[in-house]
């Protein structure tokens, strides 16, 4: 499975096309597809191969798809992206999931190849080390708290309980956080990545009493953080997140998450209809509610399949780049363009955790919190 | 074969044929068109190194260390700082990386070797644990994040740039190491130690103070394994802490032990086999570890001496000891 | 701030026990067998699954934690009987091996059987909520229960080595095996049994604790370290040991990550306070393992000159 190729041309169609297109369009998916955090890699591959499987020929041409696990270890997966580039010829990929990862692929993707990331955004690669070859789909990872921050500054929110593992991404959360947040941070928290039990900073919380928390604790960490949250009795204080609560964590939290806030760039109640159709397409073929990183995998599909439609080939890369920065595809998230950095301009929204109609709990969309919006990297781009 | 060389011992005959193997790998990627063979097994090579540097205190020494990554990650972050203070050249991160190792290794070494057994493994373990987690609070080098090097290193003036140097580079490398530890562990130096893990009581009677021998063993590991870790960053071009992290350490006494203890030729045919694994699997299946795992199952239940033994009993290759 | 600190006290004991009802299997397989398991940790998230799997199905706590506990009782047989039995008199390395291929194995099978992402455990209606302790401060009723529940396997399991003549066995069996066999002990049964239960209080300890954590195939290698933190500070083989050092450890941690910054503002200036704390916070644990075990190398409660 892992490395399917999925040769999407109609044998039809390839035997009438004249011998000298014997062009293929390459794309390699690489995230992280086993161990425990694979969930959120699987949400993107899934989303990238149901684009694929609806477009049938990606980008008008014969497609091979060549999936492949990063193992979420940095060394295997700057191997793999090589193998990817090098050996198999991609001029696309699809990945990562995860920053660390991001930092070991993008040298040997961007050298000949377009790296198109579904989900990681670290700051560095959208200011000082952005890269003409290098897309950031998604978001930059210092929006999202940025979100939560306009947020509170906006329902009045006078002081603020923040916290998040500590290591770098958590760091840049809590900083974003800050450039923003307007009233004051009773108190900034690190605990160590991977912990367990949350009583030590519940009871912190809990005697603070402040108006608001703003948590940024990915996977397995977000789940316990939300369940004992809602256990310590807390949830009178609102709980804001980023990357905490959404379609990968609350088959776990369910009803302990029910009500919490989070910021997204998109949701599956966003109600833009080429949203609706992936949406509904998702849930069909994979019976679960797709969460951002699928949205993720999807849109770089798309974009990828509107690049080579525009230009007709796959080895002009100045006119891919072009193509790429020009987004002219129907994104799932409505509205979309890339500032000069390849990062995304687009509306952030302030997302509630909802039990769906249909028993499933997903996020819905409540307010838009920001329209059309950069990130704050743009000028240190130098492209 | 034997009529030229009838001295030579069949573990060394066997790590011969698996060096001039190697060896041919370039050359055979580059007749069969596929040149990135020679870039995979790169990485068998260098953990190949890290195997090796392992055997000399889990084999020899029968000191069990679940913390031997952390060397690999004090050889890849002597890489990136060497570059971050414009020392380039490969001697010299090797250089620094000992330093590093053997600094790390001389203290924690002389707390852990107080403890023995499974309390050894441990301490071994929390020791490498705190530099991991050192590694990952420091923001200038990345952090969690890691850090990309801005190329590889040179070899005195020789650029390692190119995929087939830097692999017989590697190569040269493994060489070196396992000429070194075959004369190491045949020294009176070699014997003391083996004669430790055998019985230890009876070479104190004999005179011999284990202690000191003990820890020489686990710094000369530490420096060497380092070693693996600065090929390691000129292959992959990047820094991480993942590469320091207790799962790394338990891979590694799994490669070693999946070859078999104790005789080198081992050690290194069992890096070479599980990290071919390992990328065959992972071509074949996500759920390649399911299929890893049941391979390393079966070899303990089906032959106790790891992959050494195995080859014994097929009556090729090497001799325990 | 002297409430907090007490409070503090309390969460950090409270983990601790959690800590203990997964170190409690694994010292006594470890202690009495000489097995080093550290697919330990697997069996601890199969419960957590099973337990998952049987509360969701029949929609009750209370039924799935007594279908669970068979269930993982019988999976620990299973795994005693194809695989661990074959490693007893086997290295320690060699057991490192072949439970290292089991948790790669069981952790993807997971994986395949209930998919990647977590999965939740309701709470049951009787022990959810929280009391008030001090002012604004309450503390949920479940972590009350895991408490007392962690309090009685201690003492059960006390009771049931030093006092029972299973225990006695179960005892001279580990020290010397032979002896015990020639006295007409079938010893591998009594191995079993040992394994069996031990298994079964991992199996315990996730099923016990799925409300209050991610049931993911993470679960069983992130407390898998801090197990064997647990019981080499304690002591291999001690359950007094394991209990007073996942105590410890609870407290250490918690107490540590909370006011270590406060205490290190007394003596630098409140930014390295910060620096250094958090680079000190997850590193705590294992000093102390590191400490303890530099005073006293067979740890606190270990036999001297134990291997």
């Amino acid at each position: 499975m892992n490395r399917t190729k999925l040769t999407a041309a109609l044998m039809l169609s390839a035997a009438m096309a004249p011998a000298a297109h014997a062009e293929t369009l390459k794309i390699g998916i690489l995230t992280t597809t086993s161990g425990p955090p694979a969930v959120l890699g699987e949400h993107a591959r899934d989303g990238a191969l149901l684009a694929a499987e609806q477009l049938g020929m990606v980008g008008g041409m014969e497609t091979e798809i060549i999936v492949v696990d990063a193992e979420g270890k940095p060394d295997v997966a700057a191997q793999k992206a090589r193998e990817l580039v090098e050996r198999d010829g991609v001029q696309f990929v699809i990945g990562p999931i995860f920053s660390n990862v991001m930092g070991a692929i993008a040298g040997p993707v961007t050298e000949s190849a377009f790296l198109l990331s579904p989900n990681a955004g670290p700051s560095v690669f959208a200011g000082e080390n952005c890269h003409p070859n290098l897309f950031g789909v998604a978001y930059q990872n210092d929006q999202m708290p940025t979100v939560l921050a306009k947020h509170m500054n906006d329902t009045g929110v006078a002081d603020a309980f923040i916290l998040a593992p500590n290591y770098q991404a958590g760091k840049d959360s809590l900083n974003g956080f800050k450039s923003v947040f307007e009233g004051t941070v009773t108190s900034e928290l690190y605990v160590p990545l991977g912990q367990l039990d949350y009583q030590a900073e519940l009871a912190q919380i809990a005697a603070l009493q402040p108006s608001a928390v703003y948590a940024f604790l990915p996977g397995g960490m977000g789940v316990n953080f939300v369940k004992q949250y809602d256990q310590a009795g807390l949830k009178g204080i609102p709980l804001l997140t980023a990357f905490t609560v959404d379609e990968t964590t609350l088959p776990a939290e369910q009803d302990a998450a029910l009500g919490m806030l989070s910021g997204v760039n998109w949701s599956p109640s966003l109600d833009v209809p080429a949203s609706k159709e992936f949406v509904a397409a998702f849930e069909t073929k994979y019976d679960y509610v797709p969460a951002l990183y699928a949205a993720g995998g999807y849109d770089s599909m798309m974009l990828i399949d509107s690049a080579v439609k525009a230009v007709g080939n796959v080895t002009d890369m100045d006119a891919l780049r072009s193509a790429l920065e020009a987004a002219d595809f129907s994104s799932v998230r409505g509205e979309f363009s890339f500032s000069s950095n390849h990062f995304p301009v687009q509306n952030f929204y302030l997302a509630e955790a909802v039990k769906r109609e249909d028993g499933k709990y997903a996020t819905q969309i409540v307010e838009t919190v920001y329209e059309d919006y950069a990130d704050a990297y743009v000028d240190q781009c130098k492209m | 074969m034997s009529r030229f060389a009838p001295q030579i011992a069949p573990r060394l005959k066997a790590a011969l044929a698996i060096l001039v193997l190697m060896a041919l790998v370039p050359v055979a990627a580059h007749a069969i068109g596929d040149p990135f063979l020679s870039v995979i097994a790169n990485r068998m090579l260098v953990f190949a190194i890290a195997a090796l540097s392992l055997d000399l205190i889990l084999g020899y020494g029968a000191m069990v260390s679940f913390g031997h990554a952390a060397y690999l990650g004090f050889g890849a972050y002597a890489v990136a700082l060497g570059a971050r203070w414009g020392v380039t050249d490969l001697l010299a991160q090797i250089l620094l990386g000992m330093v590093f190792s053997a600094a790390f290794a001389l203290v924690t070494g002389a707390i852990s070797l107080r403890t023995r057994g499974v309390y050894f493994i441990m301490i071994t373990l929390a020791f490498a644990q705190m530099a991991y987690f050192f590694f990952v609070s420091q923001g200038s080098l990345g952090g969690d994040d890691g850090v990309a090097l801005q190329g590889r290193s040179t070899l005195l003036g020789l650029s390692l740039d190119g995929d087939v140097t830097l692999y017989y580079v590697t190569l040269g490398a493994l060489a070196l190491v396992y000429a070194g530890l075959y004369r190491l562990t045949g020294s009176r130096f070699g014997r003391v130690l083996k004669g430790t893990r055998e019985n230890s009581l009876r070479m104190q009677a004999m005179g011999y103070r284990p202690f000191p021998y003990q820890l020489v063993a686990y710094v000369i590991a530490g420096c060497l394994c380092s070693v693996a870790g600065v090929l390691l960053a000129n292959l992959t071009e990047y820094v991480s802490p993942a590469y320091m992290g207790w799962h790394r350490s338990g891979e590694m006494i799994v490669m070693l032990v999946f070859g078999g203890i104790g005789t080198l030729t081992g050690a290194m045919a069992g890096a070479l086999v599980a990290v071919g694994l390992e990328e065959v699997l992972a071509a074949f299946s996500e759920h390649w570890r399911l299929g890893f795992g049941l391979a390393l199952v079966l070899v303990v239940l089906f032959s106790p001496e790891g992959l050494t033994g195995l080859a014994k009993r097929l009556g090729i290759g090497g001799k325990h000891g | 701030m002297f409430n907090l600190f007490l409070l503090q006290l309390l969460n950090g004991a409270q983990f601790g026990i959690l800590l203990f009802l997964v170190a409690a299997g694994l010292t006594l397989v470890f202690g009495i067998m000489d097995f080093i398991n550290l697919a330990h940790g697997v069996l601890y998230m199969v419960g957590a699954y099973l337990m998952a799997t049987f509360a969701g199905m029949t929609g009750n706590y209370w039924l799935g934690l007594m279908l669970a506990l068979p269930a993982t009782l019988i999976f620990g047989l299973v795994l005693e009987f194809l695989v661990f039995r074959r490693l007893y008199d086997r290295s320690h390395l060699d057991q490192v091996l072949a439970t290292f291929g089991l948790i790669l194995m069981l952790s993807e099978g997971v994986r395949i059987l209930w998919g990647s992402a977590p999965l939740n455990v309701e709470m049951p209606e009787l022990l959810s909520g929280s009391v008030p302790l001090a002012g604004p401060l309450k503390y949920p009723v479940y972590r009350i229960a895991v408490i007392a529940a962690g309090l009685a396997s201690a003492v059960g399991l006390w009771a049931l080595i030093n006092h029972t003549r299973a225990g006695m066995l179960l005892r001279a069996g580990a020290s010397n095996r032979p002896m015990v066999a020639a006295l007409g002990v079938d010893i591998s049964r009594l191995f079993m049994l040992v394994f069996a239960g031990g298994a079964m209080l991992a199996g315990f300890a996730g099923a016990i604790v799925a409300p209050i954590l991610s049931v993911d195939p993470g679960m069983g290698e992130s407390i898998l370290i801090l197990t064997f933190v647990v019981i080499v500070i304690g002591g291999v083989g001690s359950i007094r040991g394991a209990f007073l050092a996942a105590i410890l450890v609870g407290v250490v941690d918690t107490v540590g990550r909370t006011f270590g910054p406060i205490w290190l503002r007394m003596v630098m200036d409140p930014s390295a306070a910060a620096q250094t704390g958090r680079m000190l916070a997850p590193m705590l644990v294992y000093l102390l393992m590191a400490a303890v075990l530099f005073y006293s190398p067979t740890g606190l409660f270990g036999r001297r000159g134990a291997k």
